[in-house]
């Protein structure tokens, strides 16, 4: 038993604070039950469930911090978990960034529970990979696939009588088709809150497809092309620039949005008129908890609207160092699109290419983002408006900054999670000029 | 979890809460006490009795103790000092020849054979599933035995006040010599871990890996330019006496960098990458196009790890990885034909789990099998691949090479990456010797950007220092250095290797893999080694 119910989760915590003899005390308590069923070369490889609960404590005496964490909660476990933060905290030097204990906050609860998600069994787990195998085998091809689903729930509460209790529910689904003499390889994600919204059969039909189209590529001389990025191909060098939105490494000097002789690029104009991006804790089909990991309440934010910067993340003691109002870190992202789909998108693009997903992002320079990756999966050649024949994949260096100054057109967002970016998403498809690709990969 | 990730959490002011959930945290002083060897061996028994009576034909108990400390600081404060442990066991099955696992934090008798009857329950079921029966290479208990990284100083008896004291001196060094900001961790590792299996093994281990992770920044404000420079130093397995600065660890490499063998001067290199980051802010950017490129071990690790270490796993080689990590271009059939290239005559890589203070060393993998070395290049050929009891039959081996690992008795160990090093070469040769033969070439020091294709093939590094090398020469520090490879191309074009005076370790503490996903430590040896008609890009951008 690992999820609390909310009288469960206010009853530990409570007691918690009240063993703290410290001059403030704060404490999280989060449950989990996940399940999971992995498959490999048409075969059931792993599967279990986990249950996990973790209690963790923060206590301050002065500006001196400790904490601790535990998974047991009993009395005498509580006890000696408080004791050990204070012990801790005892030992530690004084943090002259110290930040006192959060005050009461109102926060009104966001949709990100769904019974149906919940109650997934793990018959249907299996069900799952028989969906993806046994379609996959018909065809001559090979299935290798990750089904994770999880409710949680997430409480905290401190010495200043704030208290928060919400649960949550996720599912992600990923399976990578390939042909059976490895020349074609096709790829399919999902992620949603509720898995009434998924269904397994039709979903594996977009990488038996792609496998079977990918097959025979021809290679294409790299350089800058028109691309068409699906959701989940742009997901994540959009993740990679939020990094630099943080307030303090622009002030500090140390990200895209320092401005030349000190402070930061606020409210410049740094990318197309096509991009607005924010955040919002209620968005539905991608809300999230309504506090952020300090406990600081999460409000819809604007933070890029019409290619304007509106808005850097503050921490607490940043935002009181720069006399600014601290508010929630954003747990989403939403990005403003249009209606079409990604093959509207195509339909509409003389020459080009389709990108089904990128991989293996990393930076190369944080002073302009330049981030390195590949195309992997499914990636086609578009001529007059048509997929014309597979392409080999490419590595490529590109910085979203530039990347989102050469949109051509925004198609209807879709939401991204888990393995795509460290926090949920709604992205669109998008059309780029000028994606630059600097060498060929023979990897299929 | 990689590196990059891992500077980003520990950077927080709340680090503990941010940080990745590694189990308890406990005070000092229980770090430093060790488990009770009997129970364990009484608990394992229960869990191997249960299993066999619920229908194993094989079990295995891990009963692991892992113990952490972070201590995480930036400029002159300490940002968060966080002790944790996890205990539990770990068991795993076999029924009708299918795996099963089960894990608990629970070490009760009672709740141990439950666990062993879940495990059981769960083979049972996936069973149906099941497409060949699960085939253990055989092997011979070893009865009671025990290993010990050979530490001199248990990191986690030194008084946190002492690593404190150590990470603001680094800071200071680094402020001192005009650095703007300065991160800098110190992490430990220490996990206790007792084997026991129906071969009858029982094995205790105690494993310790140190590693100090530092980012040193330099600013321009006027022109809003900033560069960085991390640490020379490599995670080691060893223990605290890895920080005491002997000066025999001390290598003068050229362009007037200090390298590190077994002992880290960690001041000494703040102090260092306080100048070159500042350096790097007017250093020449790089002319594109072709070099020949002569890599320092700091940096070699790396290609070595993407490049050989990771496609040489047999498990993605044989496409169970393929929807998350990716296959393999190294297939079985190029193994076969005895003859397939992947490097030049001069290269041959081999697997090692013992070498002395690596991160991969240990007496006994997380199967009960000792661990040994073995070539997987041999004079630029394949000869082998990186495997574990269940696969060791593919390939025709008659043993597994104990390649088998879990980041958690409440993880399943599966197949993880031994050290893989590049051998010596066999002739003298010096680092200068090296490069006096260079006429067009950069030096590069230190590990950076790192990207390679599913199959691993196509891969892009940068670096922490780069030197340009023109007729014999070292010129000058110069930036915005990206290498582009092919893998079987790269290692064809290595013309020659120093030779062990030069051996040095570099390594990763963060190696993920699996789904849901695991981490490993490990480590890759190398002499400095050319690679020549290498294509080199220019990673200079400008946002307009």
């Amino acid at each position: 038993m690992s999820i609390y119910s909310e009288a469960q989760a206010k009853a530990i915590l409570d007691k918690v604070i009240k063993l703290s003899k410290a001059d403030e005390c704060t404490a999280t308590l989060e449950g989990s039950v996940a399940g999971n069923i992995r498959y490999a070369l048409n075969s059931v490889s792993t599967s279990g469930i986990v249950s996990n609960c973790e209690l963790a404590v923060q206590v301050a005496f002065g500006k001196k911090v400790g904490t601790a964490t535990i998974n047991e909660f009993d009395d005498a476990a509580l006890a000696r978990v408080v004791k050990r933060a204070e012990d801790l905290a005892k030992l530690a030097p004084d943090n002259p960034e110290f930040m006192p204990a959060i005050g009461k906050q109102d926060y009104p609860a966001t949709p990100t529970y769904v019974a149906a998600t919940a109650g997934i069994t793990p018959e249907y787990r299996a069900q799952v990979a028989a969906d993806s195998i046994v379609p996959s085998k018909a065809g001559k091809l090979v299935a290798a696939g990750f089904f994770s689903d999880a409710v949680r729930f997430s409480a905290l509460a401190n010495s200043k009588g704030n208290f928060g209790y919400q649960q949550s529910t996720n599912v992600d689904f990923t399976c990578t088709v390939r042909t059976e003499d490895a020349r074609g390889s096709g790829w399919v994600a999902r992620n949603v809150a509720d898995v009434s919204q998924f269904n397994a059969k039709s979903e594996i039909q977009t990488a038996i497809a792609k496998a079977q189209q990918s097959v025979d590529a021809k290679a294409l001389e790299p350089g800058k092309y028109t691309v068409i990025l699906e959701p989940a191909a742009s997901a994540g060098l959009i993740s990679f620039m939020m990094q630099g939105f943080d307030a303090r490494s622009a002030d500090e000097g140390r990200s895209f949005l320092t401005k030349k002789g000190g402070g930061n690029r606020l409210g410049e104009k740094l990318f197309d008129d096509k991009v607005t991006l924010f955040s919002d804790p209620a968005y539905p089909g991608a809300a999230v908890l309504p506090w952020d990991n300090d406990g600081v309440k999460r409000e819809k934010q604007a933070i890029i609207t019409n290619g304007k910067v509106d808005s850097l993340q503050y921490s607490r003691y940043w935002a009181k160092a720069k006399k600014t109002q601290a508010i929630g870190q954003p747990g989403n992202l939403i990005m403003v699109g249009g209606s079409k789909s990604t093959m509207d998108l195509v339909k509409s693009t003389k020459k080009g290419i389709l990108v089904t997903r990128t991989w293996y992002i990393r930076s190369v320079d944080p002073q302009t983002v330049l981030l390195t990756g590949l195309t992997r999966d499914g990636t086609f050649y578009i001529e007059d408006g048509e997929i014309k024949y597979p392409i080999k994949n490419f590595r490529w260096n590109e910085s979203p900054v530039i990347m989102l100054n050469n949109v051509d057109e925004l198609g209807k967002p879709e939401r991204v999670g888990d393995d795509e970016s460290p926090f949920i998403m709604l992205i669109p498809p998008m059309k780029i000029r000028e994606f630059t690709f600097t060498s060929l990969s023979d990897a299929v | 979890m990689d590196r990059r990730d891992f500077l980003k959490r520990t950077s927080t002011s709340v680090g503990a809460l941010m940080l990745p959930v590694y189990g308890h945290a406990v005070a000092a002083e229980v770090l430093a006490s060790p488990a009770d060897k009997a129970l364990r061996k009484s608990l394992a028994d229960v869990a191997l009795n249960a299993a066999t009576k619920a229908g194993a034909t094989y079990a295995d108990a891990r009963i692991g103790r892992y113990l952490r400390q972070f201590v995480i600081t930036r400029e002159t404060r300490v940002e968060n000092v966080v002790n944790t442990e996890s205990t539990g066991i770990g068991i795993r099955v076999i029924v009708n020849g299918t795996w099963g696992f089960a894990a608990t934090s629970d070490l009760s008798p009672d709740a141990v054979a439950k666990a062993a009857q879940q495990a059981a329950a769960i083979a049972k079921a996936n069973s149906k599933f099941q497409s060949a029966p699960v085939q253990l290479a055989p092997t011979k208990g070893v009865g009671e035995v025990s290993w010990a990284t050979p530490i001199k100083k248990n990191a986690m008896e030194v008084p946190v006040k002492e690593k404190v004291d150590l990470l603001m001196a680094v800071n200071n060094a680094a402020l001192k010599a005009g650095a703007d900001y300065v991160n800098s961790v110190m992490f430990l590792v220490n996990e206790q871990k007792y084997f026991a299996s129906t071969d009858n093994s029982y094995i205790d281990q105690d494993i310790h890996r140190i590693w100090t992770p530092m980012q040193v920044t330099a600013i321009d404000k006027k022109s809003g330019k900033f560069r960085t420079r991390s640490e020379l130093s490599a995670p080691m397995g060893m223990g605290y006496e890895y920080l005491d600065a002997k000066p025999s660890g001390k290598l003068k490499l050229p362009g007037g960098v200090i390298g590190y063998t077994d002992s880290y001067d960690m001041v000494a290199d703040a102090v260092a990458a306080a100048k070159q980051a500042r350096a790097k802010l007017t250093a020449r950017s790089v002319k594109p196009g072709k070099y020949d490129l002569v890599l320092d071990p700091s940096h070699l690790w790396l290609t070595i790890h993407e490049s050989v270490g990771h496609p040489l796993e047999l498990d993605r080689v044989l496409g169970y990885e393929a929807n998350y990590a990716g296959t393999s271009f190294a297939t079985l059939d190029k193994w076969k034909s005895k003859d397939f290239k992947y490097g030049s005559p001069t290269v041959t890589l081999f697997a090692d789990k013992q070498q002395p203070n690596t991160l991969g060393a240990v007496g006994y993998d997380d199967e009960g099998i000792a661990t040994q070395r073995w070539d997987l290049v041999k004079d630029g050929i394949l000869v082998n691949y990186q495997a574990i009891r269940d696969q060791a039959h593919i390939i025709g081996a008659k043993a597994s090479q104990g390649c088998c690992y879990a980041d958690s008795w409440q993880s399943v160990q599966f197949q993880r990456m031994a050290n893989v090093s590049l051998a010596p070469g066999k002739a003298r040769l010096t680092v200068d010797e090296m490069i006096k033969d260079v006429e067009n070439g950069i030096y590069i020091v230190g590990d950076g950007s790192f990207s390679i294709d599913q199959q691993r093939y196509n891969a892009q590094f940068g670096g922490q220092l780069f030197y340009e090398i023109k007729n014999g020469k070292i010129t000058e520090q110069i930036e915005d250095v990206a290498y582009q490879i092919r893998t079987p191309e790269f290692w064809g074009a290595c013309s020659a290797i120093c030779d062990e005076r030069d051996y040095r370790f570099g390594g990763s503490f963060f190696d993920g893999k699996g789904q849901p996903s695991q981490v490993s430590a490990v480590s890759h040896g190398s002499s400095t080694a050319r690679f020549n008609g290498i294509n080199v890009i220019n990673t200079a951008r400008s946002l307009g």
